[in-house]
């Protein structure tokens, strides 16, 4: 305990602390230190006898006077403590530890806690905030300082709060004042430390704490050495930009990448800034790409702030860039990627783009001016010679006449066609151990074995993007001919190469794949499992953002490259890293102006009309009709920073209770799932200490039948072909609703489609805007989206997954059922009164016809369908599913029947998820061994852990549980991610009897290392469930919990 | 850099050795008729020469390479490079010598193929206007493929195995910007699945149900559009109306019957260059 006292002091100084300023109190592993320090900062404090007494006395005395749902204490650790009492009548189950899970819940959790505190280091995360802070990327950083880690710490709760708790919104400076909103009482403790006196003294009365007065104290004094900034800790970064010119700026130092990039581009005057990222060094000196959703410290850790800006993805077609100085920006990367090697290109190539470059940076050819020794300030290749100088003068002289933005459109129009423009190339060794290289580009992964090309995985064809340790797998989807999925494996050089080409992969995908030309509309990104989502625009959200840009062609100085060369000679250079320029920061780098000597003309934009322009309007427009009331949708489009951070903040709110239309989840996988067999799933994930647990929540309310409405439930698998063009109008609502039932198909055959689970909804409501569809199914969509930008990530996982697929249930299923770790359940049943309001959304929501027709028909009438499920449903799929739907999963394909009586027995719900894990793998690692039909077959490690599962029921579920089928008639699944937990909630309505029942099932998967007060997350979930369904009431709660054994780190 | 495909301005060929008859290297056992085989080849020559405006330069035969008429094997040209080739067969290495000799007169950019090890037949390489294929055959190997894809640094090239036949273009061939012509054998199917995976461009095909008829050669010239020689209704009746369906081009058959028993394809008998007027 004393450990755990100790650190979570420290982790309260941490907010007022810089480390760049060594008088503070910053050196919380070292007691004498500690306290010398922090008495020094604080003259003005009645220091007390010992400091290190009083820190102990400070985060011990607040643990009894706070409210029961802060689990920290010991001496109440159980589960049965968060329950009402009718909960506790226990029923248990268990597969591994009979013995155990037997036991009474309150030994159960203690025991928990105990094999928590074995598998990991204490020290690392803090008790009493575990529920918000676990991750297993504290496994890496064991060795790393531990205010590192307790910083990252902090953070991390930071997100989870405001993520969680507060419904405010707040730009990324007031995340402090954001905090104050929250309620969460088991997150109080950690966030008054950041909290600003006023409310602070507040909340301090309350619960009169001596600690928080220390705090205050201390705060205060260090406020007063720092005179500047009042509540932050400023950090100046230093941005290299794509001219070779630094930047500076002053960031709070808990700032997101957001901010940090907002602000280059607004310098920039960059609006089209999706297809740019800032990537920083690490130790190892590898490129890392800043995720600016994310807060910048705990990216680089220790590094440097200091980072590029970049272009991240290459638009495939820059022409359709809508802004010149975008194009221009892409033109500057490409010049670096181009006299750097990274583009490889013929003599020719080079020549002629070299060329492009001179007319753009130096206009027409000037006979009397330019000498041949001109260009010798350019680089246009690794290996420039004088023959390829003479040949770009040549060609310079052919382009007379040319504005600058012409010729930077026709450098792009040529270097696009560079077999490896826009190829990301990490190295890596296929499953024989033969060097190649894996290049992530916009439209899938290609394998290179030297210079050549020796196999491409198109998107389409990916159905899973994993990694594990130093493996990189990706998951075929089965060809034409063949009959099951195959998985290929690639040996990375280390751990973070895998994550990190793993990252790229996942970014690549959504940001070019998930919307396609053809169909322009938003899609989000959403799937359980890995944590780590692209959580930007796509392409085709971008490209109708941009569409919207309306403003003066920005003026802006191309005299970049001649500066760039300049530089060598003495100008502000790359790597600039003199902290004590902060007083500097905020102003512009100092090398901008340098190049007002430059001879290049203004650039005359919009000469050229933009011809895409007016097909993405068109689709703009489409778009809007769909949203109608779904405004955030919109405004995900145009928003500017501020917005975007309000918008985040705002809807972390409903993070929670995340909604997403969408058809019943698949029965026999959840069947599988459940009843698990040791051996039926594939999980990647745990390593080391990671825990995870896994809550559901079942939530039941009955409600009489007639009000539910036009819902059917049946599924259509059908696949929107990939070829399929645009279709305007009412057509694309049959799109959308078969794009929408897809998840009913396990491994959906079509990537694309899955991700259009949105756009469905969408379209839906515009289809009928009259009709009765209730608008409920907007806020849903809304929310889907917001999802989206909210998924969260943390950077931490040993490995990953990433499914190229929609948030279904099967997803999470399949996720879950391949987490190792520890996980609880919890069901909650309930008859309550007929609710109309409830059950009209979400039926309308997750309306699934299997035809247009048939919706319209039914809606017309206004009368459930009568269908039991497998009718439209199996016909559907017999119809229209892909063959390999059939083939790699039969028996999910007419799930929904069985799933209804899955819902309805609950003992099934209970079973605990399969422990050991272990699979087949197919290594493919070119066509050549394809063909030769030569498979090696290898085993995926097999991940041990430990079971135990424990169910807590409520008197009144028997009644429930009664065998009668009923009708599904609707059912939607709703996903969010929070940074330690995964909420799965699963809405059915079931039709029995004249009788509808809704039955909310939330399962809640909290992963991470030891430290995690499970049972303070636990209940944290009920609670939440509990608030989000007042009207409903917990009727059974399982807790499976995982733990895996030890394992060996690379 | 891709526009233009086909476009070309020269060609290079090489006169019909008498040892061909004998000597020339075949997978089959069949009797070559020299005569018949030399009165092809003219026919083949006017044609580019006279009907298409090509200018020909016309390599003399050399005795001591017995299959020296099929140029294709030596030598790779796209844009202003060419990429002198190392047979697969040994017998074959010195018809280098003379195209090189040509390719460097007519001003392109010569890329050698030194490496001992590297071997490559001009018959494997199928370029589509935005990238290449390699076929991994008997002939060539995977350096090769290399060394072609240092020469020709612009494009992706994709190496595709080919079983069972000479060359990858043994079964397919260009019959226009972005349209492969692709024989019906499995060989060939298997062949084209695997371009298609390995590309990043969308291709149309064009099935014949003769797998040699499948090799033609596609040229766009200006004032003829798309030309095409492809083989003639005698030889490959089936195959021959599925070439005259194709509207858009001019379609001139051009007898093959005797070269094809050497292996003999129609793009194999020449070297087709574009080199503008001197840049």
């Amino acid at each position: 305990m004393t450990t755990e006292v100790g650190s979570e002091t420290d982790v309260k100084k941490e907010p007022e602390k810089d480390p760049e300023v060594q008088q503070q109190t910053e050196q919380p592993e070292e007691p004498a230190d500690h306290t010398a320090s922090t008495s020094a900062d604080q003259p003005q404090e009645q220091i007390q006898s010992g400091q290190a007494e009083s820190d102990q006395e400070a985060a011990v005395s607040p643990e009894p006077s706070s409210p029961p749902a802060a689990g920290t204490q010991k001496k109440e650790k159980g589960i049965s403590r968060f329950l009402p009492p009718w909960l506790k009548r226990q029923k248990s189950q268990s597969q591994d530890k009979p013995s155990e899970s037997s036991a009474p819940p309150k030994q159960e959790s203690v025991e928990l806690k105990e094999e928590e505190e074995e598998t990991s280091q204490p020290k690392e995360e803090v008790d009493a905030g575990g529920a918000a802070a676990a991750s297993t990327e504290q496994t890496e950083e064991v060795k790393e300082v531990r205010e590192e880690v307790q910083t990252e710490e902090k953070e991390k709760e930071k997100e989870e709060e405001e993520s969680i708790g507060s419904a405010d919104t707040q730009p990324v400076r007031e995340e402090k004042e954001g905090e104050l909103e929250v309620e969460e009482k088991e997150e109080e403790k950690k966030e008054e430390e950041k909290k600003e006196e006023g409310k602070k003294e507040e909340e301090k009365k309350e619960e009169g704490k001596k600690e928080e007065k220390q705090l205050i104290q201390q705060e205060a004094s260090v406020l007063s050495t720092h005179k500047v900034n009042k509540k932050m800790k400023m950090v100046v970064c230093h941005v290299t930009l794509l001219d070779g010119s630094q930047f500076s700026c002053e960031v709070e130092k808990r700032t997101k990448g957001q901010y940090l990039f907002f602000q280059v581009c607004e310098h920039l005057n960059l609006l089209e800034k999706d297809y740019f990222g800032l990537s920083f060094k690490d130790h190892a000196e590898q490129r890392c790409w800043l995720d600016i959703t994310k807060e910048i410290k705990r990216q680089i850790r220790n590094s440097q702030w200091q980072f590029t800006f970049s272009v991240k993805f290459y638009p495939p077609d820059p022409s359709q860039l809508t802004e010149d100085i975008t194009r221009y920006l892409l033109c500057l990367q490409l010049r670096q990627d181009i006299s750097s090697g990274r583009l490889p290109c013929s003599f020719v190539t080079h020549a002629l783009l070299g060329s492009y470059t001179l007319q753009a940076e130096l206009g027409d050819h000037d006979p009397d001016e330019h000498r041949l020794d001109y260009i010798s300030d350019f680089q246009f290749a690794p290996n420039q010679t004088k023959e390829l100088e003479e040949k770009v003068v040549e060609l310079h002289k052919s382009h007379r006449g040319m504005t600058p933005a012409q010729a930077d459109t026709q450098f792009l129009e040529n270097a696009k066609k560079l077999s490896m423009y826009g190829v990301d190339l990490h190295h890596a060794k296929d499953s024989e151990g033969v060097d190649i290289m894996l290049g992530v580009c916009a439209n899938g992964l290609l394998i290179y074995k030297d210079r050549l090309r020796i196999n491409r995985f198109a998107w389409p064809k990916i159905l899973k993007i994993s990694y594990k340790r130093s493996n990189f797998y990706i998951k075929i989807r089965p060809g034409e001919a063949e009959q099951f999925e195959s998985t290929v494996g690639f040996k990375l050089p280390n751990h973070r190469a895998a994550k990190r080409v793993w990252k790229v992969c996942v970014e690549h995908h959504t940001f070019f794949r998930l919307v396609s030309p053809e169909h322009p509309t938003k899609t989000k990104f959403l799937t359980l499992g890995s944590k780590f989502r692209y959580s930007g625009r796509t392409q085709a959200q971008t490209r109708q953002a941009s569409s919207l840009i309306d403003r003066p062609a920005p003026n802006f100085q191309r005299s970049s490259s001649k500066r760039l060369s300049r530089s060598l000679d003495g100008a502000p250079v790359v790597s600039v890293s003199d902290y004590s320029q902060a007083a500097g920061a905020g102003e512009n780098g100092p090398a901008l102006e340098l190049n007002s000597d430059s001879k290049s003309p203004q650039v005359e934009v919009m000469e050229e009309p933009n011809v895409d322009a007016a097909t993405s309007i068109t689709s703009e427009m489409a778009f809007e009709q769909t949203d109608g009331t779904g405004a955030p949708e919109r405004k995900d489009l145009d928003k500017t920073q501020e917005d975007v951070l309000k918008h985040q903040a705002s809807i972390s709110e409903l993070k929670r209770s995340f909604m997403e239309a969408r058809p019943e989840p698949r029965p026999s996988q959840w069947d599988k799932h459940l009843s698990g067999s040791p051996v039926t799933s594939l999980r990647l994930q745990a390593h080391g200490s990671l825990e995870e647990e896994l809550t559901s929540l079942f939530l039941s309310k009955a409600c009489f039948s007639g009000l539910s409405g036009s819902c059917s439930t049946t599924a259509v698998p059908a696949e929107v072909p990939q070829e399929t063009p645009p279709r305007p109008g009412t057509d694309s609502r049959d799109t959308s609703k078969n794009a929408e039932v897809k998840p009913e198909v396990d491994d959906q055959p079509e990537v694309i489609e899955v991700v259009e689970e949105t756009v469905v909804i969408e379209e839906i409501v515009k289809a009928k805007p009259k009709s009765p569809a209730p608008e409920a199914s907007i806020p849903v969509e809304t929310e889907v989206k917001e999802e989206r930008s909210l998924s969260s990530d943390s950077e931490s996982e040993e490995e990953a997954e990433y499914h190229a697929q929609p948030p279904s249930t099967s997803i999470s299923i399949q996720q879950i059922k391949e987490e190792p770790e520890e996980e609880q359940e919890a069901e909650l049943t309930q008859q309550a009164p007929p609710s109309v309001i409830e059950s009209q959304p979400s039926a309308e929501a997750a309306e699934p016809g299997p035809a247009a027709e048939e919706e319209k028909a039914a809606e017309r009438t206004h009368e459930p369908l009568p269908t039991t499920d497998e009718a439209p449903n199996g016909h559907a799929l017999q119809a229209e599913a892909p063959p390999t739907a059939e083939e790699e999963e039969p028996h999910i394909v007419n799930g929904s029947a069985s799933r209804v009586e899955a819902e309805h027995l609950p003992q099934v719900i209970c079973c605990s998820e399969p422990p050991v894990v272990k699979t087949e793998m197919v290594t493919i690692s070119d066509t050549f061994a394809a063909q030769k039909t030569e498979i090696s077959t290898k085993e995926v490690p097999i991940v041990h852990t430990e079971t135990k599962t424990i169910t807590y029921e409520a008197a009144q579920l028997d009644g429930n549980g009664d065998g009668e089928p009923g009708v599904l008639m609707t059912a939607q699944t709703i996903t969010s991610e929070s940074l330690c937990t995964t909420t799965t909630t699963h809405i059915t309505k079931t039709l029995k009897g004249g009788q509808s029942e809704t039955r909310i099932e939330k399962r809640i998967v909290i992963t991470g290392d030891s430290d995690i007060d499970h049972d303070q997350a636990l209940a944290q979930a009920i609670k939440e469930a509990k608030e989000q369904h007042p009207d409903m009431s917990v009727t059974r709660v399982v807790v499976h919990k995982e733990t895996e054994l030890a394992e060996d780190e690379d | 850099m891709m526009s233009g495909f086909g476009r070309f301005t020269h060609a290079v060929v090489r006169t019909v050795p008498r040892s061909l008859a004998k000597e020339a290297l075949r997978t089959g056992c069949l009797e070559v008729d020299l005569l018949k085989a030399q009165e092809e080849h003219d026919k083949y020559v006017s044609v580019l020469k006279h009907r298409l405006g090509l200018e020909v330069l016309e390599l003399p035969a050399d005795e001591a390479l017995p299959d020296c008429v099929f140029v294709e094997d030596a030598a790779v040209v796209c844009g202003d490079t060419a990429l002198i080739t190392r047979p697969g067969a040994e017998s074959r290495r010195k018809e280098t010598e003379a195209m090189k000799a040509a390719l460097t007169e007519l001003g392109l950019s010569i890329v050698e193929m030194t490496d001992e090890s590297a071997t490559l037949d001009g018959g494997d390489v199928l370029f589509t206007g935005r990238e290449f294929f390699v076929g991994l055959s008997k002939r060539t190997n995977q350096r090769g493929a290399e060394i072609l894809a240092d020469a020709f640094k612009d494009y992706a090239v994709s190496t595709i195995p080919v079983q069972d036949r000479l060359h990858l273009k043994s079964f397919c061939s260009m019959a226009g910007p972005g349209l492969i012509a692709i024989g019906s054998s499995e060989a060939a199917q298997k062949a084209l699945k695997i371009m298609q995976q390995m590309s990043d461009h969308k291709y149309d095909k064009l099935t014949l149900p003769d797998d040699l008829a499948a090799n033609c050669v596609y040229m766009n010239l200006p004032g003829k559009g798309h030309v095409l020689l492809h083989c003639t209704p005698e030889e490959f009746p089936e195959s021959a109306k599925v070439f005259e369906k194709l509207k858009d081009h001019m379609l001139i058959p051009v007898s093959n019957q005797e070269k094809v028993k050497v292996d003999g394809a129609l793009t194999c008998c020449s070297v087709l260059i574009n080199r503008k007027k001197n840049i």
